[in-house]
């Protein structure tokens, strides 16, 4: 009786770990798996369309007959918003890290934090219904614009939307280095920014390099905001101050009326490959520079 | 060039730097009262449990809070159990080789993939070819996926911050690697996967695009009745009502968004008392 339990045990305790080892390298098969999918229904176009025409095409007119999926467009007005929105996020990102970091008073730390934290909590749909309503106005009276909803706006609202990655990211990378290197560079009767800006942000450059790419990384996949309030023209931009459509925002827009199985369907499926690639080689390569600051 | 003083410059340069960190939490500060002030007119019981009327422009959002709710509780029984047995896996079974460092970039990956792009794989994957269509459980498992690094993440964290000794007292007695795992690992690190799991699904509760293509529905006043239903979803009536609906009063959008925001917060709030709670407790 009692040798049958164990026996039983054992076979539990088999399962449950072959589970476990499952469950373990289930990330890899996901991961995996996305490429796949989008590959098979992002290829599909090609057996029509060509993908020299889709890659270097300048026109995105998807119901148009014949139609065109031309991804230039799309592309440089992702590559838009997202420039506009690290001129603006760097330099505050970077900023308002140290501040919260190294300078602000503990109680005051403890509120900046906590907003920070808070921002990072509030869904980009409910972001974007206040960019919409309230920014999209602003911009369009302050410019003198026919229309607020531009790649501009759009810049502002990502570069908010991406500060509370930069910035926990920095402190991170602040935090990293090593107690020592402070206090040599204050015993050397250094005032407390000359140690920041000698000490502190080169010892923790590439952590800081990395929270920058996470945030680019964040603002190129952001997509309910941009759909909203970027003016969804798929044209290729020549200023920020017009309306542009983004790759993410297409996705987004265009599925619902894109026929499963036609070639408008693939090659939204496509600019995915295209969105995930691009997100890839942004996320290996932070997570590369933040391994190199450990060492 | 006037020369500053080395105390001069710290004092401009510090000014400067609470300016960029001001101007990014005044924003916040601002949005939050905007929507309070103007949301919390909107809010009645009639709002909260009466389906839209009149093309969504009356009446309330109970279906698309229901939806919502539906969504995150079919996110979690599926994310839970995959997120921990993942996490227990990385910190109690595996070794530090290659097949471990494909994991940790897989997961660092999954988690920068663009939401929209969960979406694109939502609707390849469950919707198309396992043909659970527009449904519930597509939505959910479209947003388990989007979850899971996050839960296996901060699951990860918890069980590493076991001390050694407890495994080792617990395997000297006698007991198996899994019974280590069961009885003294796990129960000890709840607290932390509870905390991670809880901010993930607030997170997965305000994501729209993912349930765009899998899930949600633009207009259903009838409550779903099974898992292969669609239904409608509080981010994105959100979205419906601000730019598909004209000539909406702005307080439904505003009471939604309210409502929505309080949802998220509400479990940012429970899963920082859970952690604050436990760490007063800890035993080590």
């Amino acid at each position: 009786m009692k040798s049958s339990r164990a026996y039983l045990n054992r076979i539990f305790e088999f399962v449950i770990e072959k589970a476990i080892f499952l469950a373990g390298i289930l990330s890899i098969v996901f991961v995996f798996l996305i490429f796949l999918f989008l590959i098979k229904e992002g290829f599909s176009l090609f057996r029509t369309y060509s993908i020299f025409s889709f890659l270097f095409g300048t026109k995105w007119y998807p119901i148009s007959s014949p139609p065109q999926f031309g991804i230039v467009p799309l592309l440089l007005g992702s590559v838009a918003v997202t420039l506009g929105a690290i001129l603006i996020a760097v330099p505050l990102g970077i900023g308002s890290a140290i501040y919260i970091a190294e300078i602000a008073p503990r109680w005051l730390r403890e509120i900046l934090k906590a907003t920070v934290e808070f921002l990072a909590a509030i869904p980009s749909i409910v972001l974007g219904f206040i960019g919409l309503v309230t920014l999209a106005p602003l911009v369009k009276k302050l410019f003198h614009l026919p229309t607020g909803l531009t790649a501009l706006s759009g810049s502002i609202m990502l570069a908010f939307m991406a500060m509370p990655t930069i910035v926990s990211m920095m402190e991170d990378a602040f935090t990293a280095v090593p107690k020592s290197y402070r206090e040599g560079a204050l015993a050397l009767g250094a005032t407390r920014w000359e140690m920041i800006r000698r000490v502190l942000l080169p010892a923790s450059a590439s952590g800081m390099l990395a929270a920058i790419m996470l945030g680019i990384g964040r603002v190129i996949g952001e997509t309910m905001a941009v759909l909203m309030i970027t003016g969804n023209a798929a044209r290729i931009p020549t200023g920020l101050t017009q309306p542009v459509r983004t790759m993410t925002a297409t996705i987004a827009a265009e599925m619902g009326e894109a026929v499963q199985g036609g070639n408008h369907y693939f090659a939204l499926f496509a600019i995915g490959i295209v969105l995930f690639i691009i997100t890839f080689l942004i996320n290996v390569t932070a997570s590369f520079l933040v391994r190199s600051q450990r060492k | 060039m006037i020369r500053l003083n080395p105390k001069m410059t710290e004092k401009i340069v510090f000014f400067l730097l609470l300016v960029a960190t001001l101007v990014i939490v005044i924003p916040v500060m601002l949005i939050t009262v905007m929507i309070l002030t103007n949301g919390a007119g909107t809010l009645s019981w009639e709002f909260l449990t009466q389906p839209p009327r009149l093309g969504m422009r009356a009446g309330g959002i109970f279906p698309a809070i229901v939806g919502t709710v539906y969504l995150v509780f079919g996110t979690l029984c599926f994310a839970l159990p995959v997120g921990i047995l993942a996490a227990v896996y990385l910190s109690e079974y595996a070794r530090d080789n290659w097949l471990t460092r494909l994991i940790d970039i897989a997961i660092i990956n999954l988690a920068g993939v663009p939401s929209v792009v969960y979406g694109l794989f939502g609707l390849g994957l469950f919707v198309s070819f396992l043909n659970f269509g527009t449904s519930i459980i597509a939505g959910s498992l479209t947003l388990t996926i989007m979850s899971l690094p996050v839960i296996i993440t901060a699951s990860r964290e918890a069980l590493n911050s076991i001390p050694q000794s407890f495994r080792e007292a617990s395997l000297a007695l006698g007991a198996t690697r899994w019974q280590t795992v069961r009885r003294v690992v796990l129960p000890n690190a709840l607290p932390g996967i509870m905390t991670g799991t809880i901010l993930a699904l607030s997170r997965a509760a305000g994501e729209t695009a993912p349930i765009l293509f899998t899930v949600a529905a633009f207009y259903l006043p009838s409550l779903p009745t099974s898992i292969f239903d669609q239904c409608m979803a509080l981010p994105y009536h959100l979205y419906v009502i601000s730019t598909q609906v004209p000539n909406i009063k702005p307080g439904i959008q505003y009471g939604t968004a309210l409502v929505l925001i309080s949802m998220v917060l509400v479990m940012n709030v429970v899963a920082v008392l859970i952690r604050t709670h436990f760490r007063k407790r800890k035993l080590w």
